[in-house]
């Protein structure tokens, strides 16, 4: 940094530099407790709903934070699911229930990923190579008439989609979530996907029809495969939006397609200081989806930050 | 239905242009009789539906088979008839088909019931009203009550854009472990409202042994209540709301300081600018474009608030947190107004759709006059 060295400032220069070892000195500290605060805020939560999970009410009534250092943990909340480990072998109703609405979860969360991520990539591919025409619309409003979906706030859909599905008898029928989750998730889809396939050179496409493939052989064969990363994105994304939903969920589903917020959001109404029992079900309600973050937390920025930096 | 590329565009491939007219007809043919089909069926559950004939349909999935059947000879044909044109309109037609299908028909037949007065706990069914909703809209307290909440929940985007703003300089910072400090910030995103609802709504800020009321308590407050007082109850569920979704905005502008060319930032170090001045002389500005864009998808995220306020407060005390969307809903949940809960929703579509287009075009004028 300091270019200039002029006899008659190497003493000012000892100075200044002690001061400047000070202000960064203070400038780490600073960086690192903000650091450390926020990580404190984000995962105290969640610290909490775990750890709560274990107590007994008297723990909860004395407020007792550590496990093993100022209460003993205890298999309470999770007996009450049917998931402790002397429950585990024993029959269980609520574990039954439990069981029930996380795989109608993870059901719903795939089914409409998966198709989100079929018609949203082919739809991508073609708008990022091919020029459209359709009435009046280019690809450009072909893109935008895709986007503008996110604008839509479920509730505008919420009644319509209630009357409808009464008419189509897919009320409280997984296949009716699934069809409107991927509505729901299919702009960020395609959002994602064009700009992946957008930053694939043209010229690969050119080669492989010099090659003889047509457009669906180029497709699969060529592009698919390298735009991969992009497609695990998205597909993780929808995954994690099609997990947490709870509007459309909750008024749409009675018994049969119930989805585990829905479980999980009846059961808040009714608790006394049952604290240990809930603490239990939201903990296995967003496991998955932790374990998802720790993991894929890659594919997760690249699929929130697609397309937003030119 | 013509999704035709044009001629001598991009990748001209070999065999464009329709085979022969022989395939052409065939395809054609089969797009009319689909179509033709499509229409018989949508006809007669129509007529079912109406008494006039009787086929005995429970429901109308017939018209939705009907619908799938039409869609697949539809894309067949236009490869019939088209040759390589039909096979690239083949990328695009599964999902026009399916949006239009599943956002346009309830979009159109929504507007239909927002015109009647249809109660689904009455022995009757809907009857038409014209636009009395739309008036008794206008007299609805709670209604523009739940859109005044939808704007103070709106502003607090800027509050927590100037928070996701400073993590994000955090973990641009030269920093240890910044992939561990990442995850961990991104962490809250993934959780699901519904989670959320009661990890801190229900427990960390209850008022006798939650954790947060415990700190408060300590800190001098008496008798800590987050959900009494009409204020601390919009406050406290929009930091709710702000924990889950600060991440996502974070993770936007993170992206975009991590594009920043490096030089810029030297070179406002080497002018001997100090960092405050340096932020906004030179990043602050360098950022605005990410910033419109995270702040204009988070705007349109917010106006869908909805899980945490129907889960923590059902829009108590007195409607003081309630959005627009948690506010229908229990129009619906608990009246089963289904015409005019509708009639409010399109209103507030209709109110998005303005402020939105407004909000893009302020901004992009803005933004040239400052480039």
């Amino acid at each position: 940094m300091t270019s200039i060295t002029g006899g008659a400032r190497i003493v000012d220069d000892g100075r200044e530099a002690a001061s400047r070892q000070t202000r960064h000195v203070i400038g780490q500290i600073a960086l690192y407790s903000a650091l450390v605060v926020w990580a404190f805020v984000s995962l105290f939560p969640i610290y909490w709903t775990i750890t709560t999970s274990f107590k007994v009410a008297k723990d909860v009534q004395a407020g007792h934070l550590v496990p093993w250092v100022d209460f003993q943990p205890s298999w309470l909340g999770w007996r009450s699911l049917g998931l402790s480990p002397d429950t585990i072998g024993t029959l269980s109703t609520v574990r039954d229930e439990f069981m029930l609405r996380f795989f109608n979860s993870i059901e719903m969360g795939l089914g409409a990923s998966i198709l989100a991520v079929v018609i949203g990539s082919l739809a991508a591919y073609g708008l990022s190579r091919f020029q459209y025409k359709f009435l009046w619309m280019r690809n450009n409003d072909i893109s935008f008439f895709f986007l503008s979906q996110l604008i839509l706030p479920p509730v505008v859909l919420a009644l319509p989609f209630l009357v409808l599905y009464k008419e189509l008898a897919l009320l409280d029928n997984p296949v009716g979530l699934i069809l409107l989750y991927t509505l729901t998730v299919l702009p960020i889809v395609v959002w994602i996907m064009k700009d992946q396939f957008d930053t694939i050179p043209t010229e690969l496409d050119e080669a492989a029809q010099v090659d003889g493939l047509g457009p669906w052989g180029t497709f699969v064969r060529i592009i698919l495969p390298i735009a991969l990363p992009g497609t695990v994105a998205a597909f993780i994304l929808s995954l994690i939006l099609c997990w947490n939903e709870y509007f459309f969920a909750a008024l749409l589903t009675s018994s049969d397609a119930k989805t585990l917020p829905v479980m999980v959001a009846s059961q808040t109404g009714s608790q006394g200081i049952n604290w240990w029992a809930m603490a239990a079900l939201s903990t296995a309600a967003i496991m998955p989806l932790v374990i998802i973050g720790v993991a894929l937390e890659r594919y997760i920025i690249k699929g929130l930050t697609a397309g937003s930096v030119k | 239905m013509t999704t035709e590329p044009v001629r001598g565009g991009d990748l001209v491939g070999q065999g464009i242009g329709p085979s022969n007219p022989q395939r052409r007809r065939l395809g054609i043919g089969l797009i009319v009789v689909a179509t033709a089909g499509l229409l018989f069926v949508v006809v007669s559950q129509a007529l079912d539906a109406g008494g006039a004939i009787h086929f005995g349909f429970s429901n109308w999935r017939p018209t939705l088979y009907a619908y799938v059947v039409w869609a697949i000879a539809l894309g067949w044909g236009q490869v019939l008839a088209r040759g390589e044109a039909g096979w690239r309109a083949l990328f695009i037609l599964p999902a026009v088909l399916f949006v239009f299908a599943f956002a346009l028909f309830p979009t159109l037949s929504g507007l239909f019931i927002a015109m009647t007065d249809w109660n689904l706990s009455a022995a009757v069914g809907p009857r038409f009203n014209g636009l009395s909703n739309l008036v008794a809209l206008f007299s609805d307290r709670f209604y523009w009550n739940a859109l005044g909440n939808m704007v103070f929940y709106t502003a607090m985007v800027m509050v927590e854009y100037a928070i996701a703003f400073g993590l994000a300089l955090l973990l641009n910072a030269d920093i240890k472990g910044r992939k561990f400090w990442r995850v961990t910030f991104l962490l809250p995103f993934m959780l699901s409202p519904v989670a959320v609802s009661w990890m801190i709504g229900k427990s960390m800020l209850e008022g006798r042994f939650g954790p947060i009321a415990r700190l408060a308590r300590w800190l001098g407050w008496e008798s800590p209540t987050f959900f009494a007082q009409p204020w601390m109850a919009k406050l406290s569920i929009e930091a709710m709301d702000a924990w889950v979704s600060i991440p996502f905005v974070m993770i936007l502008l993170l992206a975009g300081l991590q594009a920043l060319p490096k030089e810029v930032q030297e070179a406002a170090r080497v002018d001997g600018a100090g960092p405050w001045q340096g932020f906004w002389q030179i990043t602050f500005p360098l950022m605005l474009p990410v910033s419109v864009t995270a702040i204009v998808l988070r705007m349109i995220f917010k106006l869908k608030l909805a899980d945490i306020v129907i889960n923590v407060t059902s829009g108590g005390p007195g409607g003081a947190t309630d959005t627009v969307s948690s506010f229908i809903y229990r129009e619906y949940r608990d009246r089963s107004n289904v015409g005019y809960g509708t009639m409010l929703a399109m209103v507030y579509l209709v109110m998005i759709i303005v402020f939105v287009t407004l909000l893009l075009n302020f901004l992009s004028k803005r933004m040239q006059r400052m480039t």
